[in-house]
Parts: structure tokens; sequence; C-alpha cells
């Protein structure tokens, strides 16, 4: 993967998504190393996301690597009506790499055909957000010892939700079985149950958030959003039907975890943070080693 | 090769007569081929008996020859014409159009939020192999079915 962008999960394999994995647990048992240390890397974040760019930043500034960038667009030249391409095309000369986040789908794997150095992708629009896959993938490994043959719940808006979407396509190398917990409206799109139909993986959809996580190996939990209703009564219906209780947990796995990929509103009832159970805190914590461990691959460095 | 009946009706000495066209997708074809702006002598007809596809159209333009690319774009709309090329009255070449596997800069993203639809950007998409016409955006990776889809 030296030198090549990362711009979708799927342009990674199987056996890079493992090397990934176990380089995150390196950093994380040695989080402090010099490996950027002649490195300028830039971070251009078209639009504010203040949790993935401080993970990105903290990866970066933990390698000994220097910073260049901005982190929203009204305080770079795109203002002034700038193209991607020629932003694109400037920093690439002055950086080793690229971390970019942009509003619009697409623009990561346009940014890493102008770019003369690697993109990695913090989130284009509501397409792909990689490195968040990468790092819910460490959190199960590590918290699961294996990828393969877990019972993976997702939960909420699974129809927009890139995250669930990107968990997907990446766990689909692991002999997963699948259960979709979501309202009608927000229910898992045609197009991924087709390619799981195609690949043979289970999966089975429920409209009703009940004991049957009792088989859950990792709830994965995300936000139902208001927005997403084109009827606001049809949002109040369920907005609180997905809510993760502690109650919901008495008869659960021991090894279960539960995943978000924060921040949260009210999907995940405060009564749960001091379940050990609740894994989403650590969680975030783990995007700076898997972050490390991309940077590092990419450059060709660890 | 000899003439068919239906070529000597109004027949052009040289230039491309577009068969099997859709009858309802006719002017699509028209203006993607440009012809609204083509000087060249064109004749058409449509609402043609045609026992394959229902209704048909023709398209007869004296003295064009088309490009690989403008077919490939007709492939988009109207899979099953076809392109006979005549010279001296004669059909030469019949040219059946196929849907390339990549389609490079003849189709619009249907996604608002594609940065295809917001920078000027050679739009790329593959063929998704499954009944009707979908293509998978290169970049937004969203697919635009035949419902959405635009030709440029
Ligand atoms: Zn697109």
């Amino acid at each position: 993967m030296k030198n090549r962008s990362l711009v979708s999960i799927n342009d990674f394999t199987k056996e890079e998504i493992l090397q990934i994995v176990d380089r995150a647990a390196m950093f994380e048992a040695k989080p402090n190393q010099d490996l950027l240390k002649d490195k300028v890397i830039a971070s251009l974040f078209f639009e504010p996301s203040t949790r993935t760019r401080l993970s990105f930043e903290t990866a970066i500034r933990r390698l000994g690597g220097r910073i260049i960038g901005f982190s929203d667009a009204s305080s770079s030249s795109t203002t002034k009506g700038e193209t991607l391409k020629d932003t694109i095309k400037m920093v690439s000369n002055y950086a080793d790499m690229i971390v970019m986040r942009h509003p619009l789908e697409g623009s990561a794997r346009y940014a890493s055909e102008q770019s003369s150095v690697p993109i990695i992708n913090a989130g284009d629009g509501a397409n792909q957000h990689p490195t968040q896959t990468l790092l819910d993938l460490y959190s199960i490994k590590k918290t699961q010892g294996t990828l393969e043959n877990l019972n993976v719940f997702m939960v909420g808006d699974l129809k927009y939700g890139r995250t669930v979407h990107s968990l997907l396509q990446a766990m689909s190398h692991f002999n997963p079985v699948f259960n979709f917990i979501s309202p009608d409206e927000l229910k898992m799109p045609d197009e991924y149950k087709l390619w799981l139909d195609s690949k043979g993986i289970p999966f089975y959809e429920h409209s009703e958030f009940t004991d049957i996580i009792s088989r859950a190996d990792i709830l994965y939990m995300t936000r139902v959003q208001q927005e997403r209703f084109a009827d606001p009564l049809e949002y109040e219906k369920v907005k609180n039907v997905y809510v993760l209780r502690n109650s919901m947990l008495k008869n659960t796995k021991d090894n279960l975890r539960i995943l978000h990929p924060l921040p949260r509103v009210n999907e995940i009832s405060t009564d749960v943070d001091e379940n050990p159970k609740a894994y989403y805190f650590q969680q975030a914590e783990n995007g700076v080693y898997a972050r490390m461990a991309i940077i590092a691959s990419i450059l060709g460095l660890a | 090769m000899g003439k068919k009946k239906e070529l000597r009706v109004s027949a052009i000495q040289n230039g491309t007569v577009i068969d099997h066209i859709p009858a309802e997708r006719l002017f699509k074809v028209i203006s993607i081929l440009n012809l609204d702006k083509c000087e060249n002598l064109i004749t058409f007809g449509t609402n043609l008996g045609s026992n394959r596809f229902g209704k048909k159209a023709i398209v007869k333009v004296a003295d064009k020859f088309f490009e690989e690319k403008d077919l490939d774009k007709i492939a988009l709309v109207a899979p099953e014409a076809r392109f006979n090329i005549i010279r001296d009255y004669d059909v030469v070449e019949k040219r059946e159009v196929s849907i390339p596997e990549e389609i490079v800069g003849i189709a619009k993203c249907f996604n608002p939020k594609c940065i295809t639809n917001n920078e000027h950007i050679t739009t790329r998409f593959s063929l998704l192999v499954s009944g009707d016409i979908a293509l998978k955006c290169h970049y937004c990776e969203k697919i635009t079915t035949k419902d959405h889809l635009e030709i440029l």
C-alpha cells in the first residue's frame, strides 16, 4: 500500500486491512515514535470536523510530523473560487501526504488523481470515510480477539449511514452474520443486500429493537437524524424506539461490545456509559492508533 | 450486400442510416448526435412497425459517418440501434452498438453532490451487470439508473 491513496475501504484487500489493524496495536503499545520526523503532512478540511481533524493531527504529531493546512473552507482559497484541482496541485508540491475532508462526494477520488502524493480520505460527503472503518475494525479486533465469524448488529439509520455501509463491506471479508435493526424508512439499501447475497453472507432485518440482541457480539449504534424524514411525525414515532438502555443489556453475551461513531444524541442512554460493554469512548481513542498505522503504512515507514 | 426495402424510400447515396431506434427514443437520439444542429440532409421516420421492440424509428443522415464515441452514447439510450454505413447506395457495413464497460465523458452522474457536477471533470462510470442499464460513478460511487440517465 506504500504511496497509494486511501479513498475507499474497498481500495484495501483483506490482508492490507489486517496489516493496518495489527500495526494499530503496535502503535497503541508504543504511541510516540519519530517516524514522521522529516515529513510535512497537509490537513485540508474543506468542511469542519473537529473530531476527525483532532484525531488525525494527534496521530501525525505523535509520529513527530509537521502539519500544514486549514480547518474549514472559509480560511482557504476555495472561498476565492479556487478549484479543488488547483488546491491539490499546489499542496501536493508542498507536502508528503494529504489528509482531506470535503463535503462533495467523489472529491477524494478526484484529488487522488490530481495529486502527486498520497491522499487519505477523511470523509467525502456521504460517500466514504475509510479511516473510521479501519478504527472500527481495530476496535472489533481488540475487543473480540478476532474479526472472524462475528454476529454484528447494526442499529438506527442504515440507509444513509456511510459508516455502516463501509463497515459492512469491510467485515464481509471475515465471514460475519449481520442483523439490521432500523425503522422502515431507514432500512439497509437493496444494493448492499444484493451484494451480501452475492457473497453468500447471511443477514436478517428487524424493525423492533428487542432482546434479539442477546446473540450479538458487536452492537453498532448510529444516529437517527430528523432531517432524514420527509414527515416530522414519522420521526417523532421512531426517535425513541431505537434507543439503547442499560436494562436491555441484561441478557447479552459477555463479549458484547457497543460501538458508535460519535457524536451521539439520545440513541444510547447515558446509563449505558458505565456498563463495561460500552466501548464507544475507547473506540474514539483507537482512532488515533488506527490513523497512525494508516499514515505509516502509506508512507512506507512502519 | 443488397439494399433493404425500407432503405429505398428516400435512399441516400452516402451516409448513415440509424435503424431500430425505439420510437420514444428518437428525439433523444437526435439531440445526442446533435442532428438538430447538423446541416446535412436528414430524413427520419417514426412509429414504424417493428416486430421486436414495438414501434421503431429510423434516421438517415447524408454524408455523415459517426464516431465510436457517438455509438457508445446511443448504446445507453437505444441499445438495439444499428448504424448502417451507406456508400454508393449500398450498405457496406452494419454496426451494432454496445455499452462499453467503462463509460467515459458521455453520461452525467445523477447525484447533485457528486464532485463531477461541481467542477469541470470528465465523468467516468462502470457498467453494472444487471438487467437494466445502471452506471456506477467512479467518483461518488453512486449508481445512476436508466430513469435518471442524462447524456452529456
Ligand atoms: Zn458521481
